[in-house]
């Protein structure tokens, strides 16, 4: 039973954790100020700011290459409460690697969580969600529509 | 004897300030940002995140700003920065199956499933130049339309299906390669020789590709399939226990597909080149999926018989920071060389006119 509870605790932390990385920081902050909490922490490490080694796939799905490299920036906070929180995001964006550590660290209080879900999380999918779409439909009108021409001959 | 001499910093001082006036230039010109530089130069971004080997579109647009618009020199910029950093560890493997398409066509296939999508391309331009973008013109927004959000299907599985094309590509090793961690050795693994290519000089890699078209180790080339557009960069955090999406980056992926007779080690088929660059750089993706391909030579039992095909002599020049350094530095002081040289050449130019003076004045013996 503690099995099943840990790995939906660690699937609702993961997707939190993706959808604030892919983010952006100032949309992140926006948020945040709505949130209006000011939570004392201390940072146990970080915001710093290092490469991390991108790997793709030899014909897109074979043994696994290196291809190049990507700044990003890493944080780890404590509440005062006592709880920690992790982030890692791609760029070099500091403010926006200790803004998801406190709240990767706030989120472990329920009511907490599912406050920062709602306000942050779900608005932030959201506009994500809606620029894919607009992309999508961008890029869906350069399709190539073929037809037959028809010779002639008669 | 060694004589070490100094001088010149006042020189290089005054150079330096007036290298950062030239720099800014007319001062009645506004400054470029780097917004700027990033939203409208974008494809110059790439290609100094791709050979700079650094995804990072604000540091690239800073080090073409820097390097006033010399691409080698920020790309220089770029691999100095990197050194400076710490390296976290290793992304999950991009899934470029699963890339939000922002252009996607096949040389080899009209019809396939997800359609042929042209995206922000140059191709069908008149590549007339376009008075209208000397002035500040309002832009129409682009044209929408419903699309469908199921994957892309990969060319190379339409060819899979009937057996007629090699498997993705696997490597020996279990570890993989990596350049930046351990020095080169030649022969060298696939996935290192991709790394090598992928961080390779574009116009380097285009001229090598260029000659396997021309029939220095002629491979039949087709681009099977091209994809330009957004994955997901994934990433196990050891002190979470599992892994996350840390943001998303563009690249470009090239499936290049090439007739293949067959030979002692392999039946005849069709064989591949594979290509994966940072941002939108399709020419270079193609480049370097034609090097791969003409690379696997030894691998397939190809005769080696062209530059193209030659692994030590494409990977040890495919670098233009490497390049750029070992050429550039011919132009620093070398006078104390070449006081050595002259020495020796006069040196021999003496012995040289001693022996022709001997030679002539030798009585004929044969008469």
């Amino acid at each position: 039973m503690q099995g099943t509870e840990d790995k939906a605790a660690h699937a609702a932390r993961q997707k939190r954790l993706s959808a604030l990385a892919s983010a952006d920081g100032r949309d992140i902050l926006a948020l945040w100020e709505k949130l209006g909490i000011d939570p004392a922490c201390e940072m146990v490490r970080g915001p710093e700011t290092g490469l991390i080694a991108l790997r793709g796939r030899i014909g897109g799905g074979g043994a696994p290459f290196n291809f190049g490299e990507a700044t990003a920036t890493r944080a780890t906070v404590r509440l005062e409460n006592g709880a920690i929180g992790h982030s890692l995001t791609l760029g070099r964006d500091r403010l926006k690697a200790k803004l998801i550590a406190i709240l990767d660290a706030l989120a472990q209080d329920a009511a907490m969580e599912s406050k920062i879900d709602e306000m942050i999380v779900r608005p932030l999918q959201a506009s994500l969600a809606e620029r894919d779409s607009k992309r999508r439909s961008e890029t869906a009108a350069t399709k190539v529509d073929f037809f037959t021409m028809v010779r002639g001959d008669d | 004897m060694y004589v070490a001499v100094k001088g010149g910093e006042a020189a290089i001082r005054n150079a330096h300030r007036l290298l950062a006036d030239r720099r800014r230039g007319d001062r009645s010109v506004p400054a470029l940002t780097l917004e700027q530089i990033v939203e409208q130069l974008a494809l110059a971004c790439d290609r100094v995140m791709a050979e700079g080997s650094v995804h990072d579109r604000d540091l690239a647009a800073l080090a073409i700003k820097q390097a006033r618009g010399d691409l080698i020199e920020a790309i220089f910029l770029l691999r100095a920065y990197r050194t400076t950093l710490p390296r976290f560890g290793y992304s999950e493997p991009v899934d470029t199956a699963k890339m939000q398409v922002e252009r996607r066509i096949s040389a080899t296939y009209k019809d396939l499933p997800g359609g042929q999508m042209l995206g922000p391309t140059f191709d069908y331009t008149h590549r007339l130049l376009d008075p209208s973008l000397a002035r500040d013109e309002t832009v129409d927004e682009p044209e929408r339309r419903d699309g469908d959000d199921t994957p892309a299907m990969r060319v190379s599985d339409i060819l899979a299906e009937e057996g007629l094309i090699e498997a993705d590509g696997e490597v020996d090793s279990e570890e993989v390669g990596d350049l930046t961690r351990t020095p080169m050795e030649f022969p060298m693994a696939r996935d290192t020789r991709l790394q090598a290519l992928a961080r390779g000089d574009e116009g380097f890699l285009l001229a090598l590709g260029y000659s396997t078209q021309r029939g220095y180790a002629r491979s039949h080339p087709f681009a099977g399939e091209i994809r330009i557009g957004e994955v997901d960069v994934e990433f196990h955090v050891p002190e979470l226990g599992f892994a996350i999406t840390l943001g998303r980056i563009r690249v470009t992926e090239c499936q290049m597909v090439n007739q293949f007779q067959g030979s002692a080690k392999a039946p005849p088929q069709f064989t591949r080149g594979y290509g994966l660059v940072f941002g939108q750089s399709e020419r270079k993706a193609m480049a370097m999926a034609l090097c791969d391909r003409a690379l696997r030579a030894a691998e397939l039992g190809e005769d080696i018989v062209a530059p193209a095909q030659d692994e030590e002599f494409v990977i040890s020049h495919s670098d233009n920071v490497q390049a750029t350094g070992f050429v550039e530095h011919l132009k620093l002081p070398h006078y104390v060389d070449f006081q050595a040289e002259l020495d020796l050449v006069r040196r021999m130019r003496g012995e040289h006119t001693r022996r022709r003076d001997t030679q002539d004045n030798m009585p004929e013996a044969a008469e």
